[in-house]
């Protein structure tokens, strides 16, 4: 008995020995971010298995994969993040550019300030960071940074900030129409007034808007726009705003880790999300566009056409590079003193 | 005769082998991230994230002196002597209500009958069977606006709107007594049920107030307990960092989301090595102040 159920077992780890994969990739992504349809896919098309493990910011994976001998083969960093991994050498020139499926990706999004022509980045999803209200609550005009900074009677006390320092700081600094990363003192001492003065009116500072708003915890919040439809499946009343004085973008992009030890295969599963079919079942699962064109005839037209993912004419994000350390310490320490 | 010192000894080194695993893991795992955040704070930040290895006293100077963002004049600046402040002053508070909630709780616990006892000792620590987050996120959803409590006061006619328990600092004390009074009723239970009660009985039977009995008998033999639970929730209550984030909306920093952020967007990691650095001095110091105190006792 004891005999044969040893022999199940050496049966057993032979055949799954035998049964794994060729190849191999290690993928390090954002949390609730990949589909897992699409990983299975790839790992049927070119037989390979994929191993998947999750952060939850660009710091925390790059202080991750700094030292090197991660053993990481692809994350997914923001636009920014991509812009400090290139200066740091970090990343693999793997030339998505030259790869079959690049003819998919939307002209506007190649030649993007963080990586030029695409010599290392393919977009994985891209999006909007605003805010949304619940219009049941405050029926006035929401298309202007007034609604967080300045806030109607209805809805003050009831607004939840994204715990971004960036994400607030960039926003105030359009609000009150100075340039982004601004190193100015006058105008950072305006933008330090602003926040204090506005303060009082905020409930919370947490990156989970869609819980707060589903638990009607606030009638506003800052949130990316995929979370933002997600947030109306449940509540109806809310409306994705679009503040005329500008909107941040966002783009997370797959790039390849220098002297990745699954190279070939991380250059597959580059091309592969290009393809439109693909990035339309990345889509699929987390809500945010993709920037392959042709991906929205596999997706549905509730989402391609809802307010929050289709942007209207004139609201064309801007992605801003990240400011110099100068200026982060100023941000810094407006940022303490307004939570101190 | 010599030998039997021989064998004694050779004994002991052969038992202190045995320490081997355990004196290895506190190396590797204790003292090497111990050192390696000591020199962090002693180093200068780089550019995005992680130090450059140059001495640089400068995390330590701005932890109370900052480069005014206006005029560029190095000030005294009190933000983060406030946030250490606030972190202080929740833990102290939790740890006074933890006590006045506890000792009563352990004294019922002690006095009952023997074999009832560990059954008060299981439902203590029964909390402990699930992680820490599920109970935060547990506690939101019964204070919260929509929660519980408010929908029960709101039924009774009670109140008209929604109280705001949730986000504020009450919720934050209240998480922290939550998660941590556990930690004061055991020691004190454990030191109140090797208590011989009929000291008690003496002490009426010469004509002490029952208050006299517990100032001056109970809660002195009680007192090795006592420190125990205070240290035991007045430490962890410093390192605490998801119930103030969840419960307190993270509208006032503690101590914990201020190193967080160092390792964040701030980009800082030696200011945020200095705080750590600053902290463990100051567990330490609370901890040499608890030894002194309980050397105090067992020698009184």
């Amino acid at each position: 008995m004891l005999k044969s159920s040893w022999f199940a077992i050496a049966a057993f780890a032979l055949s799954a020995s035998s049964a794994l994969a060729e190849g191999k990739l290690h993928i390090y992504n954002w949390g609730e971010y990949t589909n897992p349809k699409l990983i299975e896919k790839f790992e049927k098309a070119y037989d390979v298995k994929v191993t998947l493990d999750l952060y939850d910011s660009n710091e925390t994976m790059m202080s991750k994969v700094r030292a090197g001998g991660s053993g990481f083969d692809i994350v997914v960093p923001s636009d920014y993040a991509v812009a400090i991994m290139i200066e740091a050498g970090m990343l693999e020139k793997t030339e998505p550019a030259s790869m079959e499926n690049f003819k998919n990706m939307d002209p506007a999004i190649v030649d993007i300030y963080f990586d030029k022509g695409r010599h290392y980045s393919v977009p994985w999803q891209l999006g909007v960071t605003s805010f949304v209200v619940d219009t049941a609550v405050y029926r006035g005009d929401i298309n202007s940074y007034s609604v967080l900074f300045d806030p109607p009677a209805e809805l003050k006390g009831r607004i939840n900030m994204l715990d971004d320092m960036t994400a607030i700081m960039h926003a105030a600094e359009r609000y009150l129409g100075f340039p982004r990363c601004t190193s100015d003192k006058a105008q950072l001492k305006a933008v330090n007034e602003l926040l204090n003065k506005a303060k009082p009116d905020w409930r919370t500072f947490s990156y989970d808007s869609l819980q707060l708003l589903a638990a009607k915890d606030v009638d506003a919040a800052m949130i990316w726009n995929g979370a933002a439809f997600r947030a109306r499946a449940q509540r109806e009343t809310l409306v994705f705003a679009y503040p005329k004085e500008g909107i941040e973008g966002f783009m997370d992009n797959v790039v390849v880790l220098k002297a990745a030890a699954n190279l070939e295969n991380a250059k597959l599963f580059q091309n592969f999300i290009m393809d439109p079919k693909n990035a339309a079942l990345i889509s699929d699962f987390a809500n945010y566009n993709n920037g392959i064109l042709g991906s929205e005839k596999y997706l549905t037209q509730d989402f391609s056409d809802a307010p929050e993912i289709k942007r209207p004419k004139g609201a064309t994000p801007e992605y801003v590079a990240p400011c110099p350390s100068e200026v982060v310490t100023m941000y810094n320490k407006i940022w303490t003193n307004l939570r101190k | 005769m010599a030998t039997d010192v021989d064998i004694a000894e050779a004994q002991l080194s052969h038992k202190r082998w045995l320490t081997a695993p355990a004196l290895l893991c506190i190396t590797l795992f204790g003292m090497v991230p111990l050192i390696t955040v000591m020199s962090y704070s002693l180093m200068q930040p780089s550019e995005y994230g992680g130090v450059v290895p140059k001495f640089s006293p400068d995390a330590y100077i701005s932890l109370l002196f900052q480069r005014d963002v206006f005029d560029d004049a190095l000030t005294f600046s009190p933000d983060y002597l406030i946030i250490f402040a606030r972190t202080v002053a929740f833990g102290a508070a939790t740890t006074l209500l933890c006590l006045l909630i506890g000792f009563p709780t352990a004294y019922f616990m002690a006095t009952r009958s023997p074999d009832t006892r560990n059954r008060w000792v299981l439902l203590i620590t029964i909390p402990f069977w699930s992680n820490l987050l599920v109970r935060t996120i547990a506690i939101m959803f019964i204070i919260r606006d929509e929660g519980l409590i408010n929908m029960i006061m709101l039924s009774l006619d009670l109140i008209n709107a929604p109280v705001g328990i949730i986000f504020t600092d009450f919720a934050i004390v209240l998480g922290l007594i939550y998660s941590f009074l556990p930690f004061m009723i055991l020691p004190i239970y454990a030191a109140l049920e090797k208590v011989d009660f009929r000291l008690a009985e003496a002490g009426f039977d010469l004509y002490a107030s029952r208050f006299q009995v517990l100032w001056r008998i109970i809660i002195p033999l009680a007192m090795p307990g006592i420190i125990t639970g205070c240290v035991l929730v007045f430490i962890p209550t410093f390192g605490a960092y998801v119930t103030p984030l969840l419960l307190g909306g993270g509208r006032h920093m503690m101590i914990g989301d201020l190193i967080a952020l160092q390792f964040g967007s701030s980009r800082n990691w030696p200011l945020g090595s200095a705080f750590a650095t600053v902290l463990m001095g100051f567990v330490l110091l609370a901890l040499y102040i608890q030894a002194r105190k309980a050397m105090g006792v067992s020698h009184g």
